[in-house]
């Protein structure tokens, strides 16, 4: 019953004793919250959080165990998870073994026990920061800010060549119709899944490759995938990006896709205080005047004053609760992105019509 | 689309008396839907024939019409507002679904130009037959039952032949369940399928393979016009398929799901409602999952709110039943704001940070005889919710809500040991299993076994199986040593501090001293705010944890706690769920802060809109003094509750806290039947001959100076339990055993029993100093059926003056002489004239919602401004509407107990009651019970 004890330390000098969870040591990262009650180990292997700390803020973790068959890619790349009620046990019949064994196994350290309600709160309050999650510095407060110290700012912070894909490979099946070429900023499993479903063969590519090398593949369209880090310091995509739009064929931009369709369009994007994270978050499709709700993990945004100037870019989705830009396209080329996860896993399947208009493009 | 602006009048069906199945939860979505259709500037005309709601007061609606819930009723509606343009029959459960359609096949809606709005008939038809329901599924690709529907005797046998044993048989259209039954064997099929088809109103069953054990999951989901769908809340069923969903302990959110599980799950939900019609609402969904998790049932869907709809709402904050009625109207829900946050939009789905259990509450005790085994029909009569940071603080403060006499789920010595009982209960289910999966784990019997007779999920048990570790853990320390860190961890898994006092051997007292006070682990309070702290929440609306940061910081402002009535059970039901509502209202009126605390999510009372801080709380000691040690109040109004808040009376007059109205002392004096009868005797008020008790043998003895027939009462109990007449001292004898087996030490009252009296009984406000009778009422059947299931009618109908001024003079004298602040009501006899008191409560009575209904008159906003000293008696006019008689009808639900013995005799049955007008004694519905006031006496 005694457990190993834990501290979060963050960058404005909060602190939060707890139970330590997952491997021992010590890590750092940017602090963000999601909201979702379900799909912890899609979040946890989402690449889109790589270099995060994770607060959960649903109550338990760890109930259902892990199952090899629901990862979003073949490793998690975070930084860390905080969360309020951990469960080393498990309930599903098929699971491939529990929660606390997969987190060791890939040396995640975390924290339970805490008040993450009110890290939550505070965290609304006073915006994305960084933090550090250790079972190694319990009486070592100078120890452990040394330590945070050390871990990157996220603005301005490049991620995603670190996280794609080394060298390309090949989703779907070789006899499909539709050829995607993706470019890997950290792109989730699902996405793939969601595109061979349609009949689509997908070669997954680097992100810094090259045009001339995507287009070698011949392929009927393009997608930006997801990913993590700053857009804005993503020029080798924004440049890529704007040569694919002159080939005229379509473009599909999910997330961190979506920022670099709106960078290559001269929309800028910028951070946002704490980010959309969770799989509530209504959106509305302005062109059906249907609404939907999406899966989200974002801490950029485009700018709507950029879009609503834009002479080339239209808005086609909004976010219900702050109104800022969900979704969009081009005026005179077949390129569209949304802000949010129509992939989901996790969250709800109501936005998976937008692989139907993408593939639906390219027939 | 915005608002239809066409509609200007529309008719809220309510849902009629309270009976197992239907209950206070349509009072809460009616009186809700009501305001949210008046905030649009539509005027509001309901019909409800229970008194007892908040639904039917003047300031929920433009018009209340108290009449039975029948064709006849809506037709005089009708014609007195031609303007009614609408009918909103969604908010009225079964009953207001069931009469809609019946005036549609009437055609009365179109006669009147009526439109239905919220539902189509087509999507109840859809929803309600099973057959239709069954093919819907089939060509959507949601998975059914094997099974078929049959409508004669030979059909039905033909089906189950077909599909093989087990087999579930459900009756069509009908309440919670009625006439459904599990068939395990051949030879029990053709009695459960006569019962069935005679339960169903169209001579229906559906007869189907059985998915017993397997998980159970319901969603909440909204739907807009034009197809915009959110769910609100996962439900988690902890019992498995078997036991009615109204009969099981629930758990939100769901908390063994995987997200690819949930999400099929909830694309069925949505295709679902796409597909039995165009209905803008609330609508319920229920499944069954494989334990595998590989194959997903469709079991029902209801379109309409619904007790898991009050449940969902209390679960997370958003209010189904208020934006249900905005989406009746028109608007979509992307149009909408979340009130609880009031800047987002309320098109999006509640993410929780907590768990709730909701347990039901039930009254087995109540119907001698009945089968308390659960199943498919609903037997429970009410439910609490416990919320919690983890599953078993949720669980435990659940426990701690039932009011069962227990302190939460074990560690009470209570705990049944004999192993032939707990296996056979684990396989039978009823009201007490999870007590027993908590005894067979402390007992020893394997995980193993427990889940094979259980089949509950095994992440719920081994939550449970953790709490016995915990408490062995504790039970090695005394109260001087317990370490800080198991303190909290006990704390933290939701232990009562009596909990921990019975495993480390002290008083509570002594460990709340410990943990508050030296270790200082306290309550902290967060909010329910339907977005998990993503976004400021406006509604104050909280629960209590173990925590670091506390949300509810106390206001500088003068406040005042009503203490809520807890679970509706036989003999505490929703009338006094009405008096707290009316206090909280009348405390804001005279300018205070309102803090409710109440544990039942079927309440208006724990609608956040209602009072000014909404402690979502058991209404347990420990609960309710962490609270008050927080905010600080005035006092505590506990004269509204009921039982459940008058007797926590004597522990908060020791703790010196206010005690709003009549002091402590007084409630006592009135309880205490030996001192109440020497102030009766002084101040020269005639009582029937009465001694007090402990053993048989002051029984025997006792008897023969009061002579037979004798009524036996119990001291301090609710709704007249193990209250009985006897008539011999071989049956005085054998009761008093039975009363002292139930409730040991208690000091039993022999009443002699004033035969063939009539009985009468009258309810008044006094200020101290003066006393103004709001009502008396006359019942019509003879003394010796507890009033609670008599009919009563107001005026009194035969009683002479002489009698009247009796009761008058005797209530006026006893008021004064209690020193009675607030309501009281007394209980008379009269026999050959004269009047005796057989009891006199200083609280808010059963009676007085249906007389403030019957005299159009605020009598409960009188009474708390009275408690709080703001007002005399004095003060006020009193101009009762006095125009015939109204008659209070008791309402029982034995159709769910067909075993029970429906004779009535002085321990209360009724579940809940209606209000009928008369305008003379010459009518036909008086003469008719009248004549029958002797018929179901049991002597």
């Amino acid at each position: 019953m005694k457990k190993q004890k834990a501290t979060l330390l963050l960058a404005d000098g909060t602190m939060f004793k707890g139970s330590l969870i997952g491997s021992a040591g010590t890590n750092g990262g940017e602090i963000c919250f999601n909201t979702g009650m379900t799909g912890y180990q899609e979040i946890y292997t989402d690449p889109s959080y790589t270099g995060q700390i994770i607060v959960t803020t649903t109550s338990h973790i760890g109930n259902y165990g892990v199952i090899d068959s629901e990862v979003e890619s073949d490793h998690p790349t975070i930084a860390g998870i905080v969360v309020n009620s951990f469960s080393e046990i498990y309930s599903r019949l098929d699971a491939s073994g529990s929660l606390q064994e997969y987190l060791d196994k890939y040396k995640i350290t975390g924290i339970a026990d805490i008040d993450t309600r009110k890290l939550v709160r505070h965290i609304r309050a006073k915006g994305a920061m960084n933090a550090i999650i250790s079972s190694e510095y319990e009486d070592d407060l100078a120890g452990l800010k040394a330590q945070l110290n050390l871990v990157p700012d996220m603005n301005g912070l490049e991620l995603s060549s670190q996280v794609c894909t080394k060298e390309p490979f090949y989703y779907g099946s070789e006899d499909a119709s539709i050829k995607v070429a993706c470019l890997d900023f950290g792109i989730k499993l699902n996405i793939l899944r969601n595109l061979a479903d349609r009949g689509v063969y997908c070669k997954v590519f680097p992100a810094k490759t090259k045009l001339e090398e995507l287009q070698s593949w011949n392929p009927d369209g393009y997608f930006l995938s997801n990913g993590p880090g700053d857009p804005a310091v993503m020029e080798y995509a924004v440049e890529t990006t704007k040569e694919i739009l002159e080939t005229g064929k379509p473009v599909f931009g999910i997330c961190l896709g979506h920022q670099i369709l709106a960078e290559a369009c001269g929309i800028s994007t910028y951070k946002m205080h704490h980010g959309h994270r969770g799989l509530n978050h209504p959106i509305k499709n302005i062109l059906t005047g249907k609404s939907e709700i999406t899966s989200q993990n974002h801490g950029f945004v485009v700018k709507r004053e950029d879009v609503e100037k834009s002479d080339t870019v239209e808005m086609t989705h909004v976010h219900l609760n702050d109104n800022t830009v969900a979704g969009i396209k081009l005026k005179n080329k077949p390129a569209f992105s949304v802000q949010y996860h129509p992939e989901s896993s996790p969250g709800p399947h109501d936005s998976r019509y937008l692989f139907d208009d993408f593939v639906s493009l390219m027939k | 689309m915005p608002k239809d602006s066409s509609i200007k009048h529309v008719l809220l069906i309510g849902s009629g008396p309270i009976v197992i199945g239907q209950a206070c939860e349509f009072d809460y979505s009616g009186s809700q839907a009501s305001r949210s259709l008046r905030e649009e500037g539509i005027k509001v005309t309901l019909i409800n024939s229970n008194p007892a709601t908040i639904m039917t007061d003047p300031v929920t609606a433009d018009n209340v019409y108290l009449l039975p819930l029948e064709k006849k009723s809506i037709i005089k509606i009708l014609q007195d507002h031609p303007d009614i343009d609408c009918v909103l029959p969604t908010m009225g459960g079964q009953t207001a679904l069931n009469l809609a359609i019946d005036c549609d096949r009437a055609g009365i809606w179109k006669k009147f130009g009526v439109r239905m709005i919220g539902v189509d008939i087509e999507a109840i038809d859809t929803a309600e037959n099973r057959e239709k329901f069954k093919a819907l599924m089939e060509e959507i690709g949601v998975g059914v039952c094997k099974g078929d529907t049959a409508t004669s005797f030979l059909q039905g046998k033909e089906i189950a032949q077909e599909i093989g044993f087990p087999l579930i048989i459900r009756a069509s259209y009908t309440l919670g369940g009625a006439g459904g039954a599990f068939v395990e064997k051949a030879e029990d099929f053709e009695k459960a399928l006569s019962a069935g088809l005679q339960a169903s109103p169209v001579h229906e069953v559906l007869i189907e393979q059985s998915i017993l054990g397997w998980k159970e999951y319901e969603l909440e989901v909204m739907r807009d016009n034009i197809g915009n769908m959110i769910v609100i809340c996962s439900i988690e069923n902890f019992d498995p398929m078997g036991v009615h969903t109204g009969d099981s302990i629930t758990v939100a959110p769901a908390l063994t799901l995987p997200d690819t599980v949930y999400q099929r799950m909830r694309n069925y939900a949505i295709t679902m409602m796409n597909s039995i019609g165009n209905f803008a609402g609330g609508c319920n969904v229920q499944f069954a999952v494989s334990p595998d998790n590989t194959e997903i049932i469709g079991i029902e869907i209801n379109p309409r709110v619904s007790r898991s709809s009050a449940l969902a709402s209390k679960a997370t904050g958003y209010p189904i039943a208020k934006v249900a009625a905005k989406l009746a109207i028109g608007y979509n829900l992307d149009e909408l704001t979340n009130s609880i946050t009031g800047s987002t939009s309320a098109f999006f789905e509640p993410s929780i940070d907590y768990v709730i259990v909701k347990i039901p509450r039930w009254n087995f005790d109540k119907f001698k005889g009945s089968d308390k085994k659960l199943g498919l029909s609903m037997k429970a009569v009410g439910e609490v919710m416990g919320i919690g940071r983890n599953f078993q603080e949720a669980l435990q403060k659940a426990c701690q809500s039932l009011e069962i006499k227990r302190n939460g789920l074990g560690a009470d010595g209570k705990e049944l040991k004999d192993q032939d009982q707990i296996l056979y209960s684990l396989a039978n289910p009823s009201w007490d299993r999870l007590f027993h999966v908590y005894d067979a784990f402390k007992l020893g019997i394997s995980f193993r076994t427990i889940h094979d007779l259980t089949k509950i999920d095994k992440w719920f048990l081994k939550q449970i199986e953790e709490l016995i570790y915990i408490e062995a853990e504790i039970e090695k320390y005394e109260l001087e040593d317990i370490p800080r860190e198991l303190m909290e961890l006990a704390k933290r898994k939701g232990y009562a501090d009596r909990q921990i006092a019975h495993l480390l051997g002290c008083l509570e007292s002594e460990v709340f001293d410990k943990r508050y006070q030296e270790m200082g682990i306290k309550r902290v309070y967060k909010l329910v705010d339907t977005c998990a702290a993503e976004f400021e929440a406006q509604t104050p609306y909280y629960y209590s944890t173990f925590g670091e940061e506390n949300e509810a910081i106390p206001s500088d402002k003068k406040k005042i706690v009503v203490l809520g009535s807890g679970p509706n059970r036989v003999g505490q039901g929703i009338e006094f769920d009405y008096s707290c509502v009316h206090g909280v209202l009348a405390a804001k009126e005279c300018g205070y802060e309102t803090i409710m605390i109440n544990c039942n999510p079927e309440t208006v009372s724990t609608d956040p809109d209602i009072s000014d801080r909404l402690y979502f709380e058991p209404v347990f000691w420990e609960h309710i003094y962490e609270i008050i040690l927080s905010e600080k109040p005035v006092g505590v109004i506990v004269q509204l509750g009921g039982q459940t808040a008058l007797k926590l009376a004597e522990k908060m007059d020791k703790y010196g806290i206010n005690i709003i109205g009549t002091s402590y002392e007084a409630l006592d004096l009135a309880e205490d039947r030996g001192r109440f009868s020497t102030l009766l005797k002084e101040n020269e008020v005639p009582y029937p001959e009465f001694g007090t008790i402990h053993n048989t043998d002051e029984a025997l003895e006792l008897c023969k100076t009061i002579g037979f027939p004798l009524l036996v009462r119990p001291s301090y109990v609710l709704g007249g339990q193990g209250m009985k007449i006897v008539i011999n001292e071989k049956e005085l004898e054998e009761h008093v055993v039975n009363v002292l087996r139930d409730i040991p030490n208690n000091e039993i009252l022999l009443d002699h029993f004033l035969e063939g009296a009539i009985e009468a009984e009258a309810d008044a406000i006094c200020d101290g100093e003066n006393v103004y009778i709001i009502g008396i009422m006359q019942h019509i059947e003879p003394a010796g059926i507890h009033s609670g299931d008599s009919y009563a009618v107001l005026p009194p109908y035969n009683l002479g003056d002489y009698v009247m001024r009796q009761i008058e003079t005797y209530t006026k004298k006893i008021a004064l002489a209690l020193r009675t602040v607030g309501l009281i009501n007394i209980q008379f006899a009269i026999k050959n004239d004269k009047v005796y008191v057989i009891e006199a409560n200083p609280r808010a009575s059963r009676t007085v919602p249906f007389i403030c209904k019957a005299y159009q008159e605020p009598y409960v906003n009188y009474a708390t401004k009275v408690m709080l000293g703001e007002n005399k008696v004095t003060d006020f006019e009193f101009n009762p509407v006095k125009k015939g008689y109204a008659i209070k009808e008791p309402v029982f639900s034995f159709h769910k107990f067909p075993n029970v013995n429906k004779e009535l005799g002085p321990e209360m049955k009724s579940t809940g009651e209606a209000i009928y007008f008369i305008e003379d004694l010459m009518d036909d519905y008086f003469l008719k019970i009248y004549s029958e006031r002797n018929l179901y006496l049991s002597r």
